[in-house]
Formats: structure tokens, C-alpha cells, sequence
């Protein structure tokens, strides 16, 4: 078989092991593709990317299922995980398109969504600073300056911490550096009109809007 | 005579459900629960409970839960804001309430989803005082020309301002809680007429999987002290914060309810407690959590059915839609949940009005449940027998031109036999066309403007409206407003 070839196969498989949610062989396939050679960059951009893509499309035409979803992207990260030493080793870097503090309201310890939107948003190439549930509003932003964030997506399962939301919003307003941060609402009982209400930058109504919308703010 | 027979759901066999329970009573003691806050945590290790506080968890001992379950009540009895008994919370018998806490409103003339203030919540809250099925009030509406910090305990106050029915409330912060009970106690008298005669039920909710929150547990030690009684809203997300597989999901939902008694009882044996719930299953494709679909109801008649082989009242919130306006959807699975609630024989059904995943509210939607309700109580009546024999004499002379609409007997029997709904369409088509061709919806914001008209009936006695007010408005003056919205 010729290096080519052998290179657009283990692309594929590495494409079907997302589709298939199979982990195991996600990383097998990372693991395979170093000890042959192939640039872990062009794992990424060939393999890996274009998985996460096709399985978003699948769950956007309804042929796939949240569960799958899920999987798909944490098999991702598996396999990224194995790719990234090699890529730091040959002092490359995957190409970063934004920075990202995310997590859910204080006084709401439900993240299921937005561990979601996190691991989708990682996938797609947005470094990821996950702070987790329950945050104090002023964590987070404090965190965001700390990490030079391009991006705040604040999540909230409950109606009554939503408000952390708006609260968030208004501390960087005080602090005069709302305009240094885009702001995304998600969640639930979240709506476009609560995000305009609250002068949010964006909300995705569901994670692969979220996706799309987080490139849009970062010009990715 | 024979005895109607009350038609009855069951979806589970009795060893499923005892199976249910001992996996969820093993769970308890081994896996235990996680307790937010070092303070409740200690309190419960005064209480015998064993902890560990290092990972935050509770384990709760066999024989601690069949202690608790002894000792809490099978009834729970609520007065109305005079004093009368409205309702007796045991077996099977079913009061609605309107469905809690949403964030928004359906403006019917728009079709859109607006923010409540004020004035919606007094509109709602007198509708419901003059619904005839909606037996019970709840703190339905958040409103938003308050400041955020003191919309818990202002539903409550507007609530019975303007309805004498007893409410299903909850908090949304600590502070708010004493208020609230002293809301309570200033239209009681004082706080052992409150427990004598409970005015209002106290919701608290465990986040799943298997945790409580420093609030909730709060609420739950406080009521029981009071004794007001508390519902134990145990919300498993089945797929989501808890196992796919239903009846796994129901045992979580068991152990967290479990807890909840158990944490009540403790305090104070005797305590009012109710088994409730908030379960759904998640969307798979959208990620959300539909209240209509009928996994979610199904997960709702098995808990009911659990709590009622454990002897406690039960509650569910059915009748909900996720529809987004009053379409088919809204009445279909508002009309599906309110009549498998009643035939489960769930005791607090909370849910008529809800829109869009329990947080939107519709007065329009609410009138239409009020019918359904109407139905739902006439299907649980069943077929009596009224006469011996039931028919030979009344047919034993029939000629080919006899009619019933004349006899006597139809006269004497047609009004307990039938139900007849306000404003379900039965007329002619001719006569539907002539009356403006409207559809259910239209009729029934016709129906809200006709029954606003009318007085509030009984109105809160001057003292207490006096009092109420002046408690209110000393409250929002520590939240910076001098002015309640709406005060004359």
C-alpha cells in the first residue's frame, strides 16, 4: 500500500471511529498514526475535524442523537489527547481560534449542556477553560481576565439563576470592560429574547448553534 | 346498590415496585446522599444520620427510613385562607393547581412569550380563586417590575391578596422563608393554628443525581419544625442528571425522596411531607426536557404509585404542554397528562396553564384545563347505578316514538350524569359560523376577560389586607422600592 493511501485510511477510520462513538479505537488510531509518521496536524484537519463535523451535520438532520453527540466529541479529545504531546514536540501548535471561559450560574449545579457546548467548542478548536457548575460571577470574570478570554459563555438550567446571566453582564459593564469580552447565553429557559433583554452578544438555541455562533463572534 | 368503580391506573406490578424501594433504601445507605454545606450536615449527625463530611455525603441507615416512614403522615388536610377545609390529601383523591414559578407569560392577542409583572400575576391569581376545578393556588408567576431578590415571598403576598385558596409555594432564598411563614402566621393568627390548619405547601427540590442543596434543605428542616408541610420534588432528567432506563430513573427518584422524608422526619416526627416530582426524560435530539411527552407522564403515574405503597400523599406536575401557543399540541397533552394524573390518583397535581417545559403561563390555557379537569373528575366518578333495576322499568313500555327528553327521570338524573363544559365546542356547525367561526383559544381569553369581571369573592378581610400590605411593604423597603406595584 502506498504512504498516501495508507494516510487517507487511517483518516477514514479515524473519521468512522467518531461516528461510531468508538474511544478504544479513536485512540488506537492516534496512537497508530504517530508511529507511522503521519503529522498529527494533518490527523486533525483530515481525520478528526472533518468526524466532528460530519457527526454534527447527522445530529442536525436529525439522523443522530445527543448521546452520539456527546460521545463523538470525547472521543475526540481522547485522541487529541495523544496527538498533542507530539504536536508541543515538534514545537507546533494546533491552531487555536479563540478562548474560552465557560460555565454554569452560581446556585445552579446543572452543567450537562454546557459540559456539552464545551466539549463541541473544544472539538471545533476553541481553547476551553472550563470552570465548571455553581461559579461565582465574579470568578468568572476575574478568570476571563486572568486567561485573556476572547469569550464568556455562561450557562443556567434554572429560571431563578439565569439571573446570573444579567448579573454578569453588568459586573463587566461596571468594571468598564464589557467591550473586551463576547458574551453567550445558553441553557434551557434560555431564549434569543432574554439574551437581547440582557444586551448578550449571542445565545445558541442549541450546541451546535453555539458552535457556529462562537465562530462568528471570534471571526473564526 | 353497587358501588361505582373508581377507574384506576397502575403501571407498575407491586414486586417492581418493591424492588424499586430496596434498591433505593440500599442506595441510601451505602452511596448515600450529597449534603451542600458543612452546617445542614453537622445538624444531621446530631439528628443519628451517619456522615462523612470530607466527601459531603449523608448515608442513611434501613432502619432510619422505616422509622420516618412511619412516622410521617398518610393525610395532609389544607384550609383555605378562612380557615375552611379545602382539601384532604390521601388515597386518591386529586386537586389541581396551577403549574409554578414561570418565567413568562403567553400574551394571547400577540401569540408571544412576554416577562410577567404585577398585574399578570393578580389576573392569574383571581382567575384561579374563580376556576371551579383548580382547587388549589400556586405562586405561579414571577414578576418583573420587583427587584429579582424579593419575587419569591411577593407571589405569595399577591397570592392571598387576591385568592383564598391554599397555595403551593416554594423559595428561591433563605432570607425569604421566615418572611413567608410570618405571611402565614398573620392570616392563621398564630403558628400552632398554622399547623393545626396548613395554609401552604412549601415545594423543595434535590438536584439530581442523589444531592441537596443547601436551600432546599433548609426549606425542608424548617417546614418540618413549623409543620407546614413540604413536597419533595425529586426531578431525575432521565438520561441526563439520572439513568435512561425509567425505572432506574425511578429508583434515584425513590432515593432522593427517601431522603427528603427521612431529613423531614428527623426533625420532627409527624411532619407534614409530601412524595413529589418533577421527573422528565431529556429530548435526545433537542436536549430539552418535554413535560408532555408521555415517558415523562409515565415516569409521573410510577413515582405516584411508589409513594402511595409507601403511604404518603403524592404530588406530580401534569397537565403541562411544550407547546408554544395554544394549539393541538397544548390541549392534547394538557388533556392526556390531567386525565392520567386523576386516573393515577395523584393528590397535588400542579400544571394546568404551563407552556414550554414549566416556564411559560397561559390564562387562556388554564380555563381550557379547568374543562379538562372538569372531565377528568367526571371519568373518575365512573357509572353509578342509580335505580333497581337500572333500566327494565324505564324500558319496559317503549313505543317507536319514545323520547327520554321528557320523562321525568331524565329530568331527575341528567345533571349528575353528565358534565357540561363551558366552552368545548358542541354547537352546530351553522351556528359556530354565525357566533364568529372561534376557535377554542379565542373562547377561552373570551372566558378569562368574563370571569375578571367578576369580584374577587370572599375578599381578604380589611385587618389582614391591611397587615398583609404593610408587612409587604416594609420587606420591599429593605430592597430599595418605597411603592408596591399596583398598591391603591
Amino acid at each position: 500500500m502506498k504512504e498516501m493511501n495508507r494516510e487517507e485510511d487511517i483518516f477514514e477510520k479515524m473519521k468512522e471511529s467518531l461516528l461510531k462513538g468508538d474511544k478504544d479505537e479513536a485512540i488506537r488510531l492516534a496512537k497508530l498514526s504517530l508511529d507511522i509518521g503521519i503529522n498529527p496536524l494533518d490527523s486533525i484537519d483530515h481525520g478528526l475535524t472533518p468526524g466532528i463535523q460530519q457527526v454534527g451535520k447527522l445530529w442536525e438532520e436529525g439522523e443522530y442523537f445527543l448521546p452520539q453527540l456527546v460521545i463523538a466529541a470525547e472521543c475526540m479529545k481522547a485522541a487529541l489527547k495523544v496527538l498533542e504531546p507530539a504536536l508541543s514536540e515538534k514545537g507546533e501548535k494546533r491552531q487555536e481560534i479563540g478562548r474560552v471561559v465557560i460555565g454554569t450560574a452560581e446556585g445552579d449545579i446543572h452543567d450537562i449542556g454546557k459540559t456539552l457546548v464545551a466539549t463541541m467548542l473544544s472539538a471545533n478548536g476553541f481553547e476551553i477553560i472550563d470552570m465548571g457548575a455553581d461559579v461565582p460571577i465574579i470568578q468568572m470574570v476575574n478568570r476571563a481576565i486572568e486567561e485573556k478570554a476572547d469569550l464568556i459563555c455562561i450557562s443556567a438550567l434554572l429560571t431563578t439563576t439565569m439571573l446570573g446571566q444579567k448579573r454578569l453582564i453588568e459586573l463587566l459593564q461596571e468594571k468598564g470592560i464589557r467591550q473586551k469580552f463576547k458574551v453567550m447565553v445558553g441553557g434551557a429557559p434560555v431564549s434569543l429574547q432574554w439574551a437581547k433583554d440582557i444586551q448578550a452578544d449571542s445565545y445558541g438555541e442549541n450546541v451546535i448553534e453555539a458552535v457556529s455562533e462562537a465562530k462568528r463572534l471570534v471571526g473564526a | 346498590m353497587n358501588a361505582p368503580l373508581r377507574p384506576k391506573l397502575k403501571v407498575l406490578s407491586n414486586e417492581l415496585i418493591d424492588k424499586i424501594i430496596g434498591e433505593a433504601v440500599e442506595l441510601l445507605e451505602t452511596t448515600g446522599v450529597m449534603i451542600e454545606g458543612k452546617k445542614i450536615l453537622e445538624f444531621l449527625q446530631e439528628l443519628g444520620v451517619r456522615t462523612d463530611p470530607s466527601r459531603g455525603r449523608a448515608y442513611i441507615e434501613r432502619e432510619t427510613v422505616h422509622k420516618c416512614l412511619k412516622s410521617a403522615p398518610s393525610t395532609i388536610k389544607l384550609y383555605d385562607r378562612e380557615g375552611a377545609l379545602t382539601a384532604t390529601l390521601e388515597g386518591d383523591n386529586v386537586y389541581f393547581n396551577p403549574g409554578s414559578a414561570a418565567l413568562y407569560i403567553l400574551d394571547h392577542p400577540s401569540r408571544e412569550m412576554r416577562k410577567p409583572v404585577t398585574a399578570d400575576l393578580v389576573r392569574l391569581t383571581r382567575l384561579t380563586n374563580s376556576l371551579k376545578h383548580i382547587n388549589l393556588q400556586s405562586t405561579a408567576l414571577i414578576s418583573t417590575d420587583i427587584p429579582q431578590a424579593m419575587s419569591d415571598w411577593y407571589r405569595l403576598y399577591i397570592g392571598f391578596l387576591y385568592c383564598s385558596k391554599p397555595m403551593v409555594t416554594g423559595i428561591f432564598a433563605e432570607e425569604s422563608l421566615p418572611l413567608m411563614k410570618d405571611m402565614l402566621v398573620m392570616l392563621r393568627g398564630d403558628e400552632t393554628r398554622l399547623a393545626e390548619k396548613p395554609l401552604a405547601i412549601f415545594d423543595a427540590c434535590p438536584s439530581p443525581p442523589l444531592k441537596w442543596s443547601a436551600l432546599t434543605c433548609q426549606s425542608v428542616i424548617e417546614c418540618a419544625r413549623w409543620g407546614i408541610p413540604s413536597e419533595i420534588i425529586s426531578m431525575p432528567m432521565a438520561g441526563a442528571t439520572s439513568p435512561v432506563t425509567l425505572a432506574a430513573a425511578l429508583v434515584q427518584h425513590t432515593a432522593e425522596n427517601l431522603s427528603g422524608v427521612v431529613i423531614s422526619q428527623l426533625v420532627k416526627p409527624g411532619a407534614p411531607v409530601i412524595y413529589g416530582g418533577s421527573p422528565s426524560v431529556l429530548d435526545m435530539r433537542k436536549g430539552t426536557t418535554p413535560m408532555g411527552a408521555i415517558e415523562t407522564m409515565l415516569l409521573n403515574c410510577a413515582y405516584c404509585q411508589i409513594g402511595k405503597r409507601l403511604g404518603l400523599p403524592v404530588h406530580a406536575y401534569m397537565g403541562l404542554s411544550d407547546a408554544k401557543i395554544l394549539d393541538s399540541q397544548a390541549g392534547l397533552e394538557g388533556g392526556m397528562s390531567v386525565l392520567l394524573a386523576a386516573l393515577a390518583g395523584v393528590n397535588v397535581v400542579s400544571g394546568p396553564g404551563m407552556l414550554e417545559f414549566e416556564s411559560c403561563q397561559s390564562l387562556e390555557k388554564l380555563v381550557i384545563d379547568d374543562e379538562i379537569c372538569g372531565m377528568a373528575y367526571r371519568l373518575l366518578e365512573g357509572v353509578s347505578q342509580r335505580d333497581e333495576p337500572l333500566a327494565t322499568e324505564l324500558l319496559k313500555d317503549v313505543k317507536p316514538d319514545t323520547n327520554f327528553l321528557s320523562s321525568p327521570h331524565t329530568l331527575r338524573w341528567f345533571r349528575e350524569e353528565l358534565y357540561f363544559p363551558s366552552i368545548i365546542e358542541r354547537r352546530t356547525h351553522g351556528e359556530w359560523l354565525k357566533q364568529g367561526s372561534k376557535s377554542l383559544a379565542d373562547k377561552a381569553a373570551e372566558k378569562v376577560e368574563e370571569l375578571l369581571q367578576k369580584e374577587v369573592s370572599p375578599p381578604l378581610a380589611s385587618d389582614l389586607q391591611k397587615g398583609l400590605r404593610e408587612l409587604a411593604l416594609s420587606e420591599s423597603r429593605t430592597h430599595g422600592l418605597d411603592k408596591l406595584p399596583l398598591s391603591e
